[in-house]
């Protein structure tokens, strides 16, 4: 599902470049849950950002469900983000002013699916994930846990090729932790969803299937 | 559907700070109403001048005798110019005129006139049939005078609405004859006249007969005379045209200004046609500049709303929002609250207008203050693009967020 060779990125600092992905090579199996762990200013951020689509690099090749990810314009970056990644964050970012169901839908508006179709799709995650009775409640009605459970049926909504995960129980305790955790293994089991997951956590790393640890952007 | 979406989302939007979305449209609305209620203002004075213009042709010159000011070949000054047959016959025939009218009063311009045991004191003017066209005289029953009357010198009187209620209380004048100033004149024509019921209570009688019955000989008290080519350039050179030529024909200074006094409408009428000119665009330079600082403030919100959202539309990004969706979606929402806040105004403005229309009593100042549909609708074009400049700082602003750097949790 993801194949990185080689992969290269540095930032401009001053006039010089920093680099920050030193030739990394990585793959990761459809399906597969991984952990990505690393001290800060590994590069572990980078790569998510790169994977993510979020961000370009420099040299090697990135393959994303055998598609090459590579100098795309902003929109077609765009595109492929709505299409294949889906993205859980720390902080959540959900949409204030939108409920749990509005925000679920949010990246099938972007995908040009009408208002009918989402608001069921909708549903239907906010269902998977338990929150159904949820689902007219705004952000600042829902807690840090479910408000997670809504930020990942967000990522599922249409259906991504992989769901990328940033330091996703940085904010909850740990019995909430637990519990999305469970959610996500869950998920990866029954739909098959390829998922990678930034944590500094060694509980959460040690539930997925495989940890990488990143050390000066490389694969230790 | 994707407009439905569209309409949706952008409603959400400006519904997020209800105060702060209603000010920033006020200050457009404003903008509009003020501009179009100075159009409205500057209409209604208009329409004003030009109704105290209806009564006379706006292209035409008037002759009047005056007595001499200024030593003339050994004349000398205070001398009265006398106006003859001769010198409309010579306008005629040498002058590039339209329409060509004399007038002759006598006995100090009114004179009795009586039919059937009524009589009443009544304004005379003996004229030539082309007068009709210069005082914008309408028949409503019969004919004005013809050439015919004033070669056969015919005792024929066209008489004014007023004059006819007054002598033949509802019945049927025409054929009746009636005594003007001691003379029998058959009545011919009954008009109305714009000017009012003053103008309404006129007899025009043809001139020769009038010269002929009244002991004028071929005396004239007045030249008018309209131009095919009404501007102030050309009747200008024709006023002094004719000027010159009866200086020349009475011997007197063609330099004098009082041995002839002269009233050209033409001119009249130009000079207050460039002052609204110069008066509707000082109203589009205050309304448009007072629109504009509506508009930059919109532009200005929009700004506030792009940096508030910035986390917001870093998040929409990475969930597969393009630049060209972020963009549209501001300029759409700049564009709105223009033009709901712009058209309001127009309507606000409008409807101002045609309240003080139905409800104003006539006055001195204004008449039918309205705005026309061209201004209206240039106002309203202007105001989406003007929305869309608005938008469009903001957008590109927008456009160029990173959601990298928009999501960083802090």
């Amino acid at each position: 599902m993801i194949r990185l060779r080689e992969l290269r990125k540095s930032y401009r600092v001053g006039d010089r470049p920093l680099p920050v992905l030193k030739g990394l090579d990585l793959s990761i199996e459809t399906g597969e849950l991984v952990a990505i762990m690393g001290s800060s200013g590994s590069g572990k951020s980078t790569l998510l950002n790169v994977l993510g689509i979020l961000d370009a690099y420099d040299e090697g090749t990135y393959h994303l469900d055998d598609v090459l990810i590579r100098d795309l314009s902003e929109t077609d970056a765009a595109r492929y983000r709505n299409r294949f990644v889906g993205f859980v964050f720390q902080s959540f970012h959900l949409l204030p002013f939108k409920d749990a169901a509005e925000n679920v839908a949010l990246p099938l508006y972007y995908a040009g699916v009408s208002y009918r179709e989402r608001t069921a799709r909708a549903h239907e995650l906010l269902e998977r994930v338990g929150l159904l009775d949820w689902a007219d409640h705004l952000p600042t009605q829902l807690s840090g846990g479910q408000k997670q459970r809504v930020a990942i049926a967000r990522a599922l909504a249409t259906r991504p090729r992989v769901v990328l995960a940033d330091e996703p129980t940085g904010a909850l305790d740990s019995t909430t932790s637990g519990e999305i955790m469970d959610l996500l293994l869950d998920v990866s089991a029954s739909e098959g969803t390829t998922m990678v997951i930034v944590t500094h956590e060694p509980d959460v790393a040690a539930r997925t299937g495989r940890t990488i640890r990143i050390v000066d952007g490389r694969i230790a | 559907m994707r407009a439905l979406d569209r309409v949706r989302e952008l409603a959400e939007s400006l519904s997020r700070h209800p105060l702060r979305t209603f000010l920033t449209m006020l200050s457009v609305g404003w903008g509009t109403f003020v501009l179009v209620v100075l159009l409205g203002a500057g209409t209604g004075l208009q329409n004003h001048v030009e109704w105290m213009f209806r009564d006379d042709a706006t292209n035409s010159v008037w002759i009047y005798e005056g007595e001499t000011s200024l030593p003339f070949a050994g004349t000398p000054v205070g001398r009265p110019v006398r106006l003859r047959n001769a010198d409309h016959e010579m306008v005629r025939d040498t002058v590039d005129v339209d329409r060509l009218t004399a007038r002759f009063y006598f006995r100090g311009r009114s004179a009795t006139a009586a039919y059937a045991g009524r009589s009443a004191g009544f304004g005379v003017r003996s004229v030539h049939p082309d007068h009709r066209y210069l005082e914008n005289t309408q028949m409503t029953a019969g004919r004005f005078i013809n050439a015919l009357d004033l070669n056969k010198r015919r005792k024929v009187a066209v008489i004014g609405q007023e004059v006819s209620k007054y002598l033949f209380r509802g019945a049927d004048p025409l054929g009746e004859w009636i005594d003007v100033a001691g003379v029998p004149m058959r009545v011919v024509g009954v008009f109305e006249d714009s000017g009012g019921e003053g103008e309404e209570r006129q007899i025009y009688l043809p001139i020769t007969t009038a010269q002929a019955a009244f002991g004028g000989y071929d005396h004239i008290d007045q030249l008018m005379f309209t131009l095919t080519d009404a501007n102030i350039d050309s009747s200008k050179a024709i006023t002094a045209q004719v000027t010159a030529a009866l200086a020349g024909r009475h011997g007197f200074d063609p330099a004098d200004k009082q041995a002839l006094r002269i009233r050209d409408n033409i001119e009249g009428y130009q000079r207050i046609q460039q002052l609204f000119t110069l008066l509707d665009s000082f109203v589009w330079l205050v309304g448009v500049g007072t629109v504009t600082v509506g508009i930059v403030g919109v532009g200005n919100i929009m700004l506030v709303a792009v940096r508030e959202r910035t986390a917001e539309i870093g998040l929409r990004k990475a969930l597969g929002a393009t630049p060209g969706s972020i963009v549209s979606s501001v300029v759409q929402e700049a564009v709105l609250m223009t033009a709901v806040s712009g058209y309001s105004g127009i309507v606000a403005g409008v409807v101002l207008l045609e309240a003080v229309r139905a409800w104003m009593p006539e006055n001195d100042y204004v008449r039918d203050p309205q705005v026309t549909l061209l201004p209206a609708a240039v106002a309203a074009v202007l105001l989406v693009l003007f929305g869309g400049v608005a938008g469009f700082i903001p957008a590109s602003r927008a456009a160029r967020i990173q959601p990298v750097d928009a999501l960083r949790d802090a």
